[in-house]
């Protein structure tokens, strides 16, 4: 009986709890500003920096280049600098074919090394979430490990590994295997190596928790239901793991596009990849906005795709729902 | 043995001797490291038959299940599905389908594509496929539903593609390991009998897994009660009502009063009990119990008649006083503490809406039954 009273009519102790709903949800929202705060701070406003770079011309001055919308001469400064803009800096990359070479070669390489990583990192996440409850966090642990090390001296232990006189050949060769090293040091296949074994935590992570989360029972229905173990697998357990493969992906071939290190300390000088060229356009040639140019286009390359996807994706639940 | 009451159809090819068994457990048994999940069971199970496995969780009924679905291979004994050993045969290229208990109801299909998976594997072709997937929406009337997913689907509606996905083979066989078990008590008893009728109709043999008395006596030919990876006892459900022939599956199902004692006088057709307490009771059917042994009497409470004086041709009537009662609306449910210190619980149902012969707490009151109304048990 008073419930139905209480739904009839406000009851005074709820028009009391207005105000402090009101404040509640303030300060729900000012939860969410924090994250946004430091993405327009640490993301947002570096990025408006290069992106003005980008649009500036080298001069022999600190810093290497021409001022460009400032406020130096007040506002109307400011315009009369938005009139005087110019987009050199882009046009200059189409004409050199060097920046589109890097640009593809550096996308060929990072999707080569994403699905190369994914083939390696599947089984590992497979095999961890299988295994018994009781060894799952050690597992776990193996995986995150390495990054106890610096990268950087990881990824110089491969130069070790893999150069003419090194681990590798020592022990191909003194099995019998080759008879002459292999020469892998200086290779897109020492790139690809050094990716793989770099960015494979950030594979198996994501592909780990969202098969550890699958209802093995749902494999077992498919045997049940007449499909045998590669079958149950492929309709089954690979469909149902998409988002952590589509998570890892991401997460190995965006940085693996950019990638600076591993290239520059294992693919030697002849590799064409644009984190080397932008490293060497701004450290080389101490030519500050078209590194930034380059910057902002690989920025582009590689969000505008990834925004189209998500929205799609965001879509494709929709309709599921 | 007098024949128990029964209301169930004319089906019980267990009293066959020549009836021939469908499933099989020869001497099986199932470890798992140190502890024995299933030890040493054997059991047959009849075509067409509706076969329940009762038992609390972790008597192994689940495990027999797997292993019959293919899942679990047996440490040791034998698996014969009509003649067939299953040794060695995988889950997949076996002629029985499971229905989960979770339904494992595969999230990224729709419900047509859910019933259709196994058809596929079988190489169907598509339009018989479409014919039979048609035919099992009708059956469980989810036709409406084809297109959804199994998100968009209620408890209930779920529980019914589980279904039609395991039905829609035609397996030998049917496994459903506690298929009511997620849903509410109302569509529980609805589902029961939705089970029973689709049996009678696909003339499938069902092998049923269920920690719930109720849903196993209504729905099952036959039952199994388990208890440490053994069958304790194999009967109809008025027989393990009835005549349960241990102590452990009189307590196990239903409400039962148990009396220790030991046999004074065996003869034919009497056996005469002392109880430990210095009760006297006479029975018809002493069953195994020799002269001397120590027994139980057990005895359920609908079966004992509660009056304020003593029943005057009553062959045992015990005498004490009322504890508790309880008015349930159907019937009323008492317990009475004898003079001896025990304590009896008996059940009487409100046939009419005056009771004659009133008792309330603590008045004197007798217990009286017949000597056929409870049965002895030596183990």
């Amino acid at each position: 009986m008073t419930n139905i009273a209480a739904t009839a009519a406000p009851s005074p102790a709820a028009a009391a709890a207005l105000p402090t709903r009101l404040a509640k949800r303030f300060v729900d929202r000012l939860v969410i500003i924090v994250p946004y705060l430091w993405l327009l701070f640490f993301f947002l406003i570096p990025f408006i920096i290069v992106f003005k770079i980008s649009l500036s011309q080298t001069a022999i001055s600190m810093p290497p280049y021409t001022p460009v919308l400032d406020f130096r001469d007040g506002v109307s400064g400011f315009f009369a600098g938005v009139r005087e803009l110019n987009f050199d800096n882009y046009t200059w990359l189409t004409q050199d074919a060097l920046y589109f070479n890097a640009y593809v070669t550096s996308l060929i390489i990072a999707g080569i090394s994403t699905i190369l990583t994914l083939i390696v990192g599947y089984p590992i996440a497979y095999g961890m979430a299988r295994a018994p409850a009781t060894i799952r966090p050690t597992l776990l642990m193996l995986v995150i490990l390495p990054f106890w090390t610096s990268f950087l001296i990881r990824v110089y232990a491969w130069i070790g590994i893999l150069k003419p006189e090194g681990l590798l050949n020592q022990l191909l060769l003194a099995t019998g295997l080759i008879s002459q090293p292999l020469v892998i040091l200086n290779t897109y296949t020492a790139i690809f190596i050094g990716i793989v074994y770099s960015y494979l935590p950030f594979m198996v992570l994501p592909l780990y928790s969202s098969l550890e989360k699958m209802d093995y029972s749902l494999v077992e229905a498919a045997q049940d239901l007449g499909c045998p173990p590669t079958g149950a697998f492929w309709k089954i357990t690979f469909p149902l793991s998409l988002p952590g493969v589509v998570a890892g992906c991401l997460l190995v071939f965006i940085p693996a596009v950019g990638e600076f290190v591993i290239p520059d300390l294992l693919g030697g000088s002849q590799t064409l990849m644009i984190g080397k060229t932008l490293w060497n356009e701004f450290f080389s040639n101490r030519d500050w906005p078209v590194s930034s140019a380059v910057a902002v286009i690989l920025l582009l390359v590689l969000t505008v795709p990834i925004m189209f996807f998500q929205q799609a994706q965001a879509r494709a639940q929709e309709q599921g729902k | 043995m007098k024949s128990l009451g029964s209301i169930r159809r004319d089906f019980a090819p267990w009293n066959d001797p020549s009836a021939k068994p469908y499933i099989q457990f020869d001497k099986v048994t199932k470890k798992f490291g140190d502890f024995t999940a299933v030890n040493n069971l054997s059991l047959t199970i009849f075509e067409r038959e509706f076969f329940a496995l009762l038992g609390a969780s972790g008597c192994g009924k689940s495990t027999l299940l797997r292993m019959l679905a293919g899942f679990e291979e047996p440490s040791a004994g034998r698996i014969l599905l009509d003649g067939q050993d299953l040794r060695g045969i995988p889950p997949y290229k076996r002629p029985v389908n499971m229905m989960f208990q979770s339904y494992a109801l595969f999230p990224h299909m729709t419900v047509e594509k859910n019933i259709a998976f196994g058809l596929k594997q079988e190489g169907m072709p598509g339009s018989d496929i479409d014919k039979r997937v048609a035919e099992m929406l009708k059956l469980v009337k989810l036709e409406q539903f084809a297109k959804r997913k199994p998100h968009q689907l209620s408890g209930g509606q779920r529980q019914r593609v589980a279904l039609a996905r395991s039905v829609a083979k035609r397996p030998k066989v049917l496994l459903l390991d506690e298929p009511l078990g997620a849903l509410d008590k109302k569509l529980r008893e609805e589902t029961q009998f939705e089970l029973m009728d689709l049996q009678q109709e696909l003339g499938l043999t069902f092998v049923v897994v269920t920690h719930d008395q109720e849903e196993a006596m209504t729905m099952a030919d036959r039952i199994a009660i388990m208890d440490k990876g053994e069958v304790m006892q194999v009967a109809t459900p008025a027989e393990i009502y009835e005549a349960p022939t241990s102590r452990f599956v009189a307590h196990f199902v239903g409400n039962v009063n148990m009396f220790e004692g030991r046999v004074a006088e065996r003869t034919a057709d009497t056996t005469r009990i002392t109880g430990a307490t210095g009760a006297q009771i006479v029975v018809d059917n002493g069953g195994a119990a020799t002269a001397g042994s120590d027994i139980v009497f057990a005895i359920r409470p609908e079966k004992i008649k509660v009056s304020s004086k003593k029943p005057a041709d009553a062959v045992n009537a015990l005498e004490g006083e009322v504890y508790d009662v309880a008015y349930l609306g159907d019937m009323t449910v008492y317990h009475i503490k004898l003079d001896d210190g025990q304590m009896v619980r008996a059940s009487a149902m409100n046939a009419s809406r005056v009771t004659e012969d009133p008792l309330t707490w603590n008045d004197r009151a007798w217990v009286s039954f017949r000597p056929d109304a409870g049965v002895v048990l030596t183990r």
